[in-house]
């Protein structure tokens, strides 16, 4: 038998190592770029009047982004208080209750389903049940498309958090003769309970920065998000979006910049606060 | 008898850990070497030497020598894919490649040699022959390497590993994980394989050892108590330690 | 024992919660068919390959969406498919801290919101490629001759929205195939190594094979994120309603269409746009479908083993 050379392996072998050494470099660059870019250009923006003034349309001194700050905040608390309770217990149901495997099954597989379907398309559902009939865009109506967006990755998040709950604890809790209710919610969710909430603010700060669906249920208003249940409520990725792609002005696309950099920083400020929250609870252990 | 691989004050370390001290120890050519000793004595980490596969672990390091024919295999100079073809590795578990059965014994063949038109065929046939196995797998070539049992699994590795040509093979418990039936057709494998390799087995199980080695190392604590004749070890040693283990007082 | 009357209303609730999600998928299909069933009845299934798209006239198809989503997806997993695989493959070997940090560095981009993407995309990324990378592409590289390949150098087009897409894609599909890496049984990589495989061959042929269909879902998830992105999308493509003439040329996707021209559509215009969504929601419900169906019979495999 005729020996192969090592040669043409070995080159082929350090090429692709240093291929993927690159690729990582290239994808590292790539995040260190957009955030250079945002703090370059959104810092200058940047200033406590940017954050404590309401928006204004342009020509008009003074507009900042207070009003879309706090409109964002209602309509992701909103999408907090509607999406996290369904979610959660139809995480429990997964998890705990076992006598339906079947129908377990296909509720899993549908939550698979959602999560990985286009936010546009929760937009359009939310503007046919809610938006059309009434005639009313609305803050609130924004809330439950994020909710709708949020509910299968909390209920996954719960049902596998739940999971790693050991098996014995929810025994010895039942066999002292508590109710199954009980049991649940006051021992088994309370041990998984840092890994609930590392999950819930992570959907949280990925639905923060949606836009997509807002352009079809919240739309956009120069005012104080007072509105939030019957009209148009301000909001920081419609600012962002309306700032950017509709206005040929300079002064718009800089305090797009600056709004951009505020909701990404209010973006990791809860992914971060999540991260930090789980490994707390890893190394408390 | 020639000694196809020596052994000269080895020391192994895990991080700071260290491992192996001073292991010196000599392998016959064409002869069964058996390792044994009580778990955790460092028999595995001591075979992972021979064909430098601990180095795909960053905080692993050897230190000392170990000579196969001649060339000590731990200089940098030296080539790891031709040493190991030249030293092959039977593993606990089996661990057929996500593969079919003939392209497992194939793909050593193809890395290693250039072969022409039914050249491989024949290699291939020759390797799982040499394994014992072509009877029982000459009719599904073409299926999953996972879809033979444990016993013949863990054949197809020995073909795979006999397939390349090596001059020594290393086995690292090759029996721990199959059935006393299968077990024993490995061992009579392993004694119609050491006419053509150099064979240096792991085994925590005196019985085999005493059944198919040549030659016996004993460790102990990550040194080598007492090493020689299979015979000798098992019927007269010299070391009270050994004795110790041998009658099973301990390990 | 009896359950009592608040352990029944408890499981009761809790069911009705998790029988919520089988509800909203039924519920977007039922109100995306609802909603464009004026269109189909107006087009029929000649609605999918007309490339017409006249509000005033009142003709609509879906082909240039369609299209355009098609040819964003496929650019954007060409770029991220390759870079991914080799990314996870040096992160799994890289030693620790470097791993952490870099790996972390890659998770980060997942998590940046896509309007953000957008907006780099509409400032930073369309000007280079106008200015710099699509001339020397065609000019210097000479891609004039290639099928597809236009001399339209305005910057906006599927290119640009196809790399961008691209960079939101690759740390999803790298996640996935980093799992994979990491669940390669130890004693399989090293008997690999055994028989004289070099790195870049043991990925490819034990560690690819081993975990095929895991890295299948990782790219079906990458191709589901690509396929419905929006904002990122509706920033660089330039939303022309028709048929592209080659990847620099100005496009839409299905999603970028219905978020530009949702607000000012009414009647069969609405229904048409009606209609693109329920293509769109046919085309991830299939790929995630896929996507699941790979991933699970990957853990099927592992678990058998």
């Amino acid at each position: 038998m005729k020996k192969r050379g090592f040669l043409f392996r070995k080159s082929v072998d350090i090429a692709v190592r240093a291929f993927s050494a690159l690729a990582v470099a290239l994808a590292a660059a790539a995040m260190l770029w957009i955030f250079w870019e945002l703090f370059a250009r959104g810092g200058a923006a940047l200033s406590w009047s940017f954050l404590t003034n309401p928006s204004k349309p342009y020509g008009i001194p003074d507009g900042g982004v207070a009003n879309a700050l706090l409109g964002t905040v209602f309509i992701t608390s909103g999408a907090a208080v509607l999406g996290v309770v369904p979610a959660v217990c139809a995480g429990i149901y997964l998890a705990e209750f076992r006598d339906t495997p079947k129908l377990s099954a296909a509720i899993r597989f549908a939550a698979n389903v959602l999560m990985g379907m286009p936010s546009v398309l929760s937009g359009l559902f939310v503007y046919t049940v809610m938006v059309a009939p009434t005639g009313r865009f609305s803050g609130l109506a924004a809330s439950v498309a994020l909710a709708v967006i949020m509910f299968p990755v909390v209920m996954r998040t719960t049902e596998d958090m739940l999971s790693m709950v050991p098996y014995a604890l929810r025994e010895s809790a039942l066999a002292l003769g508590m109710s199954r209710m009980r049991t649940t919610l006051l021992i088994v969710c309370r041990s998984a309970g840092n890994g609930l909430l590392t999950g819930i603010l992570l959907s949280l700060s990925r639905v923060a920065g949606e836009t997509a669906p807002l352009l079809f249920t919240a739309l956009f208003a120069d005012s104080w998000p007072t509105d939030y249940f019957s009209g148009p409520t301000a909001n920081m990725p419609v600012l962002i979006t309306e700032y950017s792609t509709n206005s040929p002005f300079a002064a718009m696309h800089a305090a797009g910049w600056g709004a951009a950099l505020t909701v990404t920083a209010l973006v990791f400020l809860v992914n971060m606060t999540s991260r930090i929250l789980f490994r707390e609870k890893h190394h408390g252990n | 008898m020639a000694i196809k691989a020596k052994a000269e004050n080895l020391n192994f370390f895990y991080g700071g850990h260290q491992a192996l001290f001073d292991n010196n120890l000599e392998v016959e050519a064409n002869r069964i070497t058996a390792v044994i000793g009580p778990s955790g004595c460092g028999k595995s980490t001591h075979l992972r030497i021979y064909n430098r596969i601990f180095e795909l672990y960053r905080d692993q390091r050897a230190e000392g020598r170990l000579m196969i024919d001649g060339v000590n295999v731990l200089d940098s100079g030296v080539d790891v894919l031709e040493l190991r073809r030249k030293v092959g590795m039977i593993f606990q578990k089996p661990t057929p490649f996500p593969m079919s059965v003939f392209d497992n014994v194939a793909y050593p063949l193809k890395l290693h040699y250039k072969l022409k038109g039914g050249e491989l065929n024949d290699r291939v046939e020759a390797a799982l022959r040499g394994a014992s196995l072509w009877e029982e797998v000459r009719d599904k070539l073409k299926s999953g390497g996972l879809a033979l049992s444990g016993g013949q699994q863990q054949r197809l590795c020995i073909a795979r590993a006999i397939a390349a040509e090596p001059e020594i093979l290393l086995m690292d418990e090759p029996t721990s994980a199959i059935d006393p039936v299968a077990t024993l057709k490995i061992e009579e494998l392993m004694l119609e394989l050491k006419s053509r390799f150099t064979i240096v087995i792991v085994t925590h199980n005196m019985q085999q050892a005493a059944r198919i080695s040549d030659f016996t190392a004993f460790f102990y604590k990550g040194r080598i108590i007492e090493s020689g004749p299979t015979g000798t070890i098992f019927t007269a040693p010299s070391n009270p330690k050994t004795e110790e283990y041998i009658t099973g007082r301990f390990g | 024992m009896k359950h009592s009357f608040g352990d029944c209303l408890f499981k009761w609730g809790c069911l009705f919660c998790a029988a919520m999600a089988l509800l909203l998928l039924f519920g977007f299909f039922a109100q995306l068919t609802a909603g464009s069933a004026e269109a189909w009845r107006r087009f029929g299934f000649g609605f999918l390959v007309s490339s017409a798209w006249d509000p005033v006239a009142g003709k609509f198809g879906a082909l240039p969406a369609v299209t355009g989503t098609l040819l964003t997806t496929a650019i954007a997993l060409i770029a991220a498919l390759p870079l991914a695989f080799a990314a996870a493959m040096y992160l799994t070997d890289a030693p620790r801290p470097i791993a952490l940090v870099l790996g972390h560095a890659v998770d980060l981009l997942a998590a940046i919101p896509s309007v953000i993407y957008g907006m780099w995309g509409l400032f930073v990324l369309v000007p280079l490629m106008q200015d710099h990378v699509q001339p020397f592409l065609v000019e210097r590289l000479g891609l004039c001759g290639l099928p597809f390949v236009n001399r339209d150098f305005n910057g906006f087009g599927i290119f640009t929205a196809g790399i961008i897409l691209a960079v939101m894609i690759l740390p999803y599909i790298c996640a996935v195939m980093r799992d994979v890496f990491v669940m390669t049984p130890p004693v399989l990589r090293e008997s690999a190594f055994g028989v004289g495989c070099t790195r870049w061959e043991v990925a490819r042929d034990i560690v690819l094979g081993y975990g095929m269909r895991g890295v299948m879902g990782g790219v079906f998830i990458g191709l589901g994120r690509a396929l419905g992105e929006t904002m990122a999308v509706l920033f660089v493509i330039g939303n022309v309603m028709k048929m592209p003439d080659g990847i620099f040329s100005g496009s839409t996707t299905i999603a970028a269409t219905l978020a530009n021209n949702f607000p000012e559509a009414d009647g069969l215009q609405k229904s048409a746009l009606f209609a693109l969504g329920l293509i769109l929601l046919c085309m991830s419900f299939g790929i995630q479908s896929l996507s699941q169906y790979c991933l699970r019979a990957d853990a099927v495999r592992r678990g058998s083993r």
